[in-house]
Formats: structure tokens, C-alpha cells, sequence
């Protein structure tokens, strides 16, 4: 029963970065229907970022909040830059950029910082001040970040000026376009805004998985797989999809089919859930006009 | 006239493709193998993604999987190399099925994500140890290249294994250059690219759309499958580890810079992802992906056509 409460709780550590991740990739669906392929990647080199700062360095909470502001900046440039010109291209123009921005920063990863594998420290004490025997200093730090982020981002979207600004281009652009909102760079905002989510994410999975190139692979994987779950319309399915995703992973991959398998149980979820079900658990029916 | 001079034109390039690898050495004929070998899976995946317009990040999968066939039969079944190849076609056609039933609910990015699935997660099924015994596991297989049938001597150079390899992926490759050029002006292909454009109204003119659909994604999922099962043939080795999902970008990349919904431009296609990557891989180990993205999407912004695009513009009097 121990080592099943042990599992759960590392489930949710775990589940709440792939909540970060999935909300990230709802953002930018939401405001432009398109999924991006590159976030994860995007991730791993804020990520590379943070770790290089504190290795000069730079206070933990220092380099995260500086990493935050970077990625943030990054993701409205990438936007602007690379985006805006395929905005109205069709989809397959879409993904080819989403892939060769994919393609870029992993190289750019491997390249400027090395392919070696690299510890990365957490700033959380070992041991958890509630529950210590199921859950670890850093797996419940986690989840406080990530909680916290999201709570952030809810209370953005719900309640600033901007945050309705945002909803409204994504909703309709035109009349939001009419009301005198900038609907191109509120776009650019909401790539902003995901680069952050899941620069926070990276910085919070380095610890678990150490720091690599290819580090958020499988965990951008596991992000579309909560997402998709969730309903990838809905920001709070996102987070409940990630949390569920966490816990299915690890139970499943202690109990069931081992651990080498987890890509392929992220395989059979997002295959599944867009067969099954496409809309996902909280999603809204798609109705396609003719 | 012109039907002659085109007769013509053939016959210099089949006598040119014939005394090719007699003026080349070892090293490079092996190179030009696989890019032939990458140019069939490309035609591949560009049948469904530049024809049909469904969208695979996953043909990695596929490539592995007819490689795997190829390598597994060769070693633990006694087939010679080239049986191996229509049973490798067969699978992957099955698995291309497979995966073409899920693909009919999907379009577009969400499709794109589910193959991206399938690339990422079958290097790990290739190394689980259920199958290591017929996969080899983490180490592969190695394989021994088959041996020319006869001797035969060209300008005083020997038709070594490789030379003999060339001879039998360009045997491989042309029927399936003709066949999916026929297949695309055809019937079936002005229903598939029907699909594309219209999908609604296609099926109201009486296209079979998850039919045709399914198809479409068998049938490319089988040519990646020659192509995979040819190219662990050529490499003569086989491991989890070099069918990163990476391959099914590179796949893209090389129906991007050939030009989408064409069938020669998986030529130029194939022959950007062989021997660019060894220009760039002067100036660093991670440089030929900064070099594929930004060319990736350099193309889609300045020429969405690709390499076919660009000569049909040159040269708009040629209709094909």
C-alpha cells in the first residue's frame, strides 16, 4: 500500500509538469488552433539558460525569474518573426515551421551548451516538510510551482484587462479586431505566455530527468497526451489530463508494463483518446461549418 | 519528333545511370544507394502527405519497421534479401492500415502529433526485451551485404557489393517512380488529391473517402517500408538507436525541399538529406539539424514549391 500511495504522489509531482506543459500547448491551440510542436523543445533551452546562469553564479530564484522574462521575450520574438508570416498559410505550412523551429532548437541546444548529460540542482530542501515517505522535497516544490503558475494564469485570464483582451482575439477575431484590440500581437502574447509555462516546467523537470538536448521529448509527449485528454480547448482539462496522465504513467509503468514502455503508453493514449473520444474528457464538440 | 527526342533523352539517362557507379568509388556508390533508398521512402510519404495532404511526422516508424523485417528474416529466417523486401512491403502496408483507421478522425496538426507519437515511441518497442531475440535488442543486427550473382568487369573496375546494391535499389526504385506516377495521374490519384482539396465535395461526387484514405496511408506506409527494408540491406545493419524520430523529419524535410504533391522532386529530396548533413557536419555534430530547420523553413517561406517548384517556374512551358 506504501509503495502505491509512493507511486501516486510521484505521479502528481510528475503529473503537474505535464499539466504545465499541456495548459501551455491549450494557450496557444486556443488563440490559434495550431498545436506547436516545438514547445517542448523551446523548454529545454530556457531550461539550458537557467542552468548556464546559476552555473556563473546567479541565485537560484534569481536565474528562474530572469529565465522567465527571457522566455518570454523569446517566445513573442519567435512569434513575431517566424509565425506571423505562415499566420494564413494552411496547416501543412504550419507544422513544417513548427517542426524546423523543433529541429533548430535542439540543435541550438546540443550545440551552444554540449550533448552531455547534466545534473541540475533543485532548490527545494530533500525532504518534504508534509508526508515525507511518500513525497520528496523537490516532487512536492513542484507541484507548488506549478500550482501556483497555473492559479497565475487563471487569475490573468479571468480578471486583467489583457487576459480578456487575449480571450476575446481568440474567440473572434474579427469583432475583436473591431473593438480595437491588437489581435496579432495578443497572439504574440499568448506564445509569450506558453514559452514561460513551460520554461517553468523545464526548469522544474531538469531535476527529475538531468538536463539534455533531448530532455522534454517524451515529456512534451506526455504534455499533448494530458491535453488531448483534457480536451485541448480547455485550460482546466489540461491540468486535470496532466495530473491524470502522472499518476496512469506511474502506475502503470511500476505495476503493469515497466518502464521502458512509457513512451508507448503516451502512443496509445493520444491515438486512443482521438479515437475514442476526440474531444477529450472536458473538451467541446467541434461543429464544422460546410 | 518529339516523341523520338524524349526516346532519345531516356536512353542517355538509363546508359548514364548504368556506367554511374563504375566511375565512382566504393564509398560514394554507398551513398548514392541510400539516397536512392531514402528517395523511395520520401515518394512515399510524399503520396500522402503531398497528394493526400495528411500530414506524418511517424514515417520513421514505418522505415524501421520494413528495415526490421528485412534484418529479422534475413538472420532468423533464411530469406534472401531480396524476398525480404515484399514481405516488408506487406507489413507495412498492414501497419500502414493500421494507422490509417485513427488518421481518418484526425486532420491536420492533430494527425501530425499522433504519427509524431508513433516515431518517438518505436525505437523503445524495437528494445523491449519481449522481442530482443528476433530484434537483437539495444545492439541490433548486423547483416552481410549480398554478393554480386556473377562477375563482371567495367572499365577494368569490378562489380563489387555495393556496386551490385546499386544495380539491385535503382531496379527496386524505377517501378515504383513509374507505378506511383501513374498511379497519381490515374483514377485513383485524381481521388486522392480530390481528398486533398475538397474533401466534402469529393465525397458528395462519390469518392469513397475512408476507403481511399486508408489506402492512400497503406500504400505510403509500404513504400517507406521497401525503402526501410532496402536501406538495412545497403547499411547491412540494423539498431533502435538509428531510427530516431529524427528520420521521419528528415523524411518531411526531403518531400519540403523536393515540392510537395510531385514525384521526381524526391530526388532532389533524397539527395538534400544524404550528402547535405555531410557538408554541415564539417562545421559541428549538431549543425546539420540547425541547417535542415532553417532551410525547412526558409523553403516554406520563399519557395513552398520546392526544388520541382522552382524548375517548373523556370520552365513553365513543360506541363508535368
Amino acid at each position: 500500500m506504501d509503495s502505491f500511495l509512493l507511486q501516486i504522489f510521484s505521479g502528481l509531482a510528475n503529473g503537474s509538469i505535464y499539466a504545465a506543459l499541456g495548459l501551455a500547448l491549450v494557450m496557444i491551440y486556443q488563440s490559434t488552433h495550431h498545436i506547436n510542436f516545438a514547445q517542448g523543445e523551446m523548454a529545454t533551452f530556457a531550461t539550458f539558460i537557467a542552468w548556464t546562469l546559476i552555473e556563473h553564479g546567479v541565485p537560484y530564484w534569481l536565474s528562474f525569474f530572469m529565465t522567465v522574462g527571457i522566455a518570454f521575450v523569446g517566445g513573442l520574438l519567435i512569434q513575431r518573426i517566424f509565425i506571423k508570416p505562415v499566420e494564413r498559410a494552411p496547416v501543412l505550412n504550419n507544422v513544417i515551421v513548427f517542426v524546423g523551429l523543433l529541429v533548430i532548437f535542439n540543435a541550438m541546444s546540443g550545440w551552444i551548451f554540449g550533448q552531455t548529460v547534466k545534473a541540475f540542482n533543485s532548490p527545494f530542501p530533500t525532504a518534504s516538510l508534509v508526508l515525507p515517505q511518500y513525497i520528496s522535497g523537490h516532487q512536492l516544490g513542484s507541484l507548488g510551482v506549478t500550482l501556483g503558475v497555473l492559479l497565475v494564469v487563471f487569475l490573468f485570464f479571468k480578471y486583467t484587462p489583457i487576459g480578456l483582451a487575449m480571450r476575446a482575439a481568440a474567440q473572434n477575431p474579427d469583432s475583436a479586431s473591431l473593438v480595437g484590440i491588437p489581435v496579432s500581437w495578443m497572439l504574440a502574447l499568448g506564445w509569450g505566455l506558453a514559452s514561460t509555462i513551460g520554461a517553468v516546467a523545464g526548469i522544474m523537470m531538469a531535476p527529475v530527468v538531468f538536463l539534455d538536448p533531448n530532455m522534454m521529448g517524451g515529456i512534451l509527449l506526455y504534455g499533448f497526451a494530458a491535453a488531448l485528454l483534457g480536451g485541448i480547448d480547455n485550460p482546466w482539462g489540461a491540468v486535470v489530463g496532466g495530473f491524470i496522465v502522472g499518476v496512469l504513467e506511474n502506475i502503470l509503468g511500476a505495476y503493469v508494463i515497466g518502464t521502458e514502455l512509457k513512451l508507448s503508453v503516451a502512443l496509445v493514449l493520444i491515438v486512443g483518446t482521438l479515437t475514442l473520444m476526440p474531444n477529450g474528457l472536458f473538451g467541446r464538440k467541434v461543429v464544422t461549418r460546410v | 519528333m518529339n516523341f523520338i527526342s524524349t526516346r532519345l533523352i531516356w536512353l542517355v539517362v538509363l546508359a548514364g545511370l548504368f556506367v554511374l557507379p563504375f566511375f565512382l568509388p566504393n564509398f560514394r556508390v554507398f551513398q548514392v544507394n541510400l539516397m536512392i533508398v531514402y528517395a523511395i521512402a520520401v515518394l512515399g510519404l510524399n503520396i500522402l502527405t503531398g497528394y493526400a495532404g495528411q500530414i506524418s511526422l511517424g514515417h520513421g516508424a514505418f522505415y524501421a519497421i520494413g528495415a526490421y523485417v528485412a534484418a529479422a528474416l534475413m538472420e532468423h529466417a533464411g530469406f534472401s534479401a531480396y524476398t525480404t523486401l515484399p514481405v516488408a512491403a506487406v507489413v507495412c502496408f498492414g501497419a500502414g492500415v493500421l494507422m490509417g483507421f485513427p488518421a481518418l478522425r484526425l486532420g491536420g496538426h492533430y494527425l501530425a502529433l499522433a504519427t509524431f507519437a508513433l516515431a518517438l515511441a518505436v525505437p523503445q518497442l524495437l528494445k523491449h526485451k519481449a522481442i530482443a531475440h528476433y530484434t537483437g535488442g539495444v545492439q541490433g543486427i548486423v547483416l552481410s551485404k549480398p554478393e554480386a550473382p556473377f562477375e563482371f568487369r567495367f572499365l577494368g573496375i569490378a562489380l563489387s557489393e555495393d556496386r551490385w546494391l546499386y544495380f539491385v535499389t535503382l531496379a527496386v526504385a524505377l517501378p515504383l517512380f513509374w507505378f506511383a506516377s501513374n498511379l497519381v495521374k490515374g483514377r485513383m490519384g485524381r481521388a486522392i488529391i480530390a481528398i486533398r482539396d475538397q474533401p466534402i465535395a469529393a465525397g458528395a461526387l462519390g469518392v469513397n473517402l475512408s476507403w481511399v484514405k486508408t489506402l492512400t496511408f497503406g500504400l505510403s506506409a509500404a513504400y517507406t517500408g521497401i525503402a526501410g527494408a532496402l536501406g538495412a540491406v545497403v547499411i547491412a545493419f540494423v539498431a533502435p538507436d538509428s531510427f530516431h524520430s529524427f528520420v521521419s523529419i528528415s523524411l518531411l524535410v526531403g518531400v519540403v525541399v523536393g515540392g510537395l504533391g510531385t514525384i521526381w522532386g524526391a530526388l532532389f529530396g533524397a539527395a538534400f538529406i544524404q550528402f547535405v548533413p555531410n557538408i554541415a557536419d564539417e562545421i559541428s555534430k549538431s549543425a546539420p539539424w540547425a541547417v535542415y530547420g532553417a532551410i525547412l523553413i526558409a523553403l516554406i517561406y520563399v519557395a513552398p514549391g520546392g526544388v520541382m517548384g522552382a524548375l517548373k517556374k523556370l520552365n513553365p512551358g513543360d506541363a508535368k
